[in-house]
């Protein structure tokens, strides 16, 4: 399971959905893994507005992972700045007019898109309920007195 | 056509040999592969994004979303996260190696995402499955509206879902599209073929999105000569609006409500419901 889905997850109790800490879930005994997945600079851009940095940074403390810095990296570190579109370019963002992607966004696909955890459990954080990952597949299936 | 759905629950009914047989079935493939790429074209998404493919099994629809294809995925690759509740059907998954992340899971207990996660959804032949409870503790409605509310919450505004699904019958059609409504999405049904052997059933949801003027599909788009009937919200907010409480036409109804019900009332004249003017 990669490190951006798990940046996403929340535990599946209808109880804890409602309160702070059933987001975000705690990895316990992970065993990680990297799988090298094609870069897709766009879909970093699209996605990195989505993802809670604060939780990114300690999950990347708990994982004992290098030290992310302590914002989240701006839209515009994301890519080299091209030079033909520069005064014109700036209101309609075409896709492929971007520069070529920097090394903060290889770092942060590195990290969201194939680190990932093959083998574990996630606990919440709200009802301590674990959830097992085996083979990089979660059981969120929920026996029916948790439902 | 026999129907599984009536047969065992899913994560029964497809063990080791089904799950096979689903997979390597080639006419099978074709028909989801169909699906998927019509799904995708109702989705219209135009850059890479995360989708979530509810009832993916062994990853058919997925292999589709995580490939590029000028003509048929425009806006790929995408990256997709995938539930279903057949572990035997994972580990076919698991098998092919495909892309997406995968997660073992009961729609009809929600959608375990936080809320605004994905761009678009997208669910083949899965949503039957919801119509059947296996145990007293739950019901076909509760488990439905359980899942739509997850899906809508774990969609980003402006997102889209796309679920072909095969109703047993009309009332199954409506159960699941007016749960779908309940939880907040606008929805819409589009059938491929209908009256045909190959009827399939698309139901399209949208979240929030107020341009698209009860098109959501999209197909009528353009065309001239065409109204869209979308009989939502409007019908409820007319009614409203056409007689105010206090009105002459609010009054007549009430006098003629309580002299149906035998209470003595008035005689109706020229006066009645009209203002009192200030004499001076």
């Amino acid at each position: 399971m990669k490190l951006l889905t798990l940046n996403f997850l929340t535990c599946a109790r209808k109880a804890c959905k409602a309160t702070n800490a059933a987001f975000p879930l705690h990895p316990k005994d992970a065993e990680l893994e990297i799988v090298e997945v094609e870069l897709s600079p766009l879909f970093v851009r699209n996605i990195l507005p989505r993802v809670e940095w604060e939780a990114l940074r300690t999950l990347c403390q708990d994982l004992g992972l290098p030290q992310l810095p302590a914002t989240a990296p701006e839209p515009g570190e994301l890519f080299t700045p091209n030079p033909s579109d520069g005064v014109e370019g700036e209101g309609i963002e075409e896709v492929g007019e971007e520069g070529e992607p920097t090394q903060t966004l290889k770092d942060l696909h590195h990290v969201l898109l194939e680190t990932t955890i093959r083998e574990g459990k996630l606990v919440c954080g709200s009802c301590g309920h674990e959830y097992a990952v085996k083979e990089g597949i979660a059981n969120f299936l929920l026996p029916s007195h948790l439902v | 056509m026999s129907r599984p759905e009536d047969t065992l629950p899913p994560d029964l009914f497809y063990n080791d040999s089904e799950s096979r047989k689903y997979t390597t079935s080639s006419r099978i493939q074709h028909i989801q592969s169909q699906m998927t790429h019509r799904a995708l074209s109702l989705l219209s998404l135009r850059s890479p994004s995360l989708i979530l493919d509810i009832g993916c099994g062994s990853g058919l629809s997925g292999e589709i979303l995580s490939t590029f294809s000028p003509e048929t995925n425009p806006g790929g690759p995408h990256t997709w996260i995938g539930l279903d509740i057949s572990s035997s059907m994972l580990a076919v998954a698991l098998e092919k190696e495909v892309e997406g992340d995968l997660f073992l899971a009961d729609a009809g207990q929600g959608v375990p995402f936080r809320p605004g996660t994905f761009d678009a959804a997208i669910s083949i032949s899965a949503v039957q499955w919801l119509c059947n409870a296996e145990s007293t503790e739950e019901s076909p409605a509760g488990r439905l509206s359980r899942f739509f509310n997850g899906l809508y919450a774990s969609l980003r505004r402006g997102g889209r879902a796309v679920c072909q699904f095969y109703p047993k019958n009309d009332e199954q059609k409506k159960m699941v599209s007016s749960a779908a409504v309940r939880a907040g999405f606008g929805a819409g049904l589009l059938e491929d073929d209908p009256g045909t052997k190959s009827a399939k059933t698309y139901l399209v949801l949208t979240v929030g999105g107020g341009e698209l003027d009860g098109d959501i599909t999209g197909v009528v788009r353009g065309m001239e000569g065409v109204d869209v009937m979308d009989s939502r919200r409007r019908t409820k907010g007319r009614k409203r609006g056409e007689e105010a409480k206090g009105s002459k036409g609010w009054i007549m109804r009430k006098k003629e409500q309580m002299e149906r019900k035998g209470k003595v009332v008035k005689t109706n004249s020229k006066y009645t419901g009209r203002k009192r003017r200030i004499a001076f």
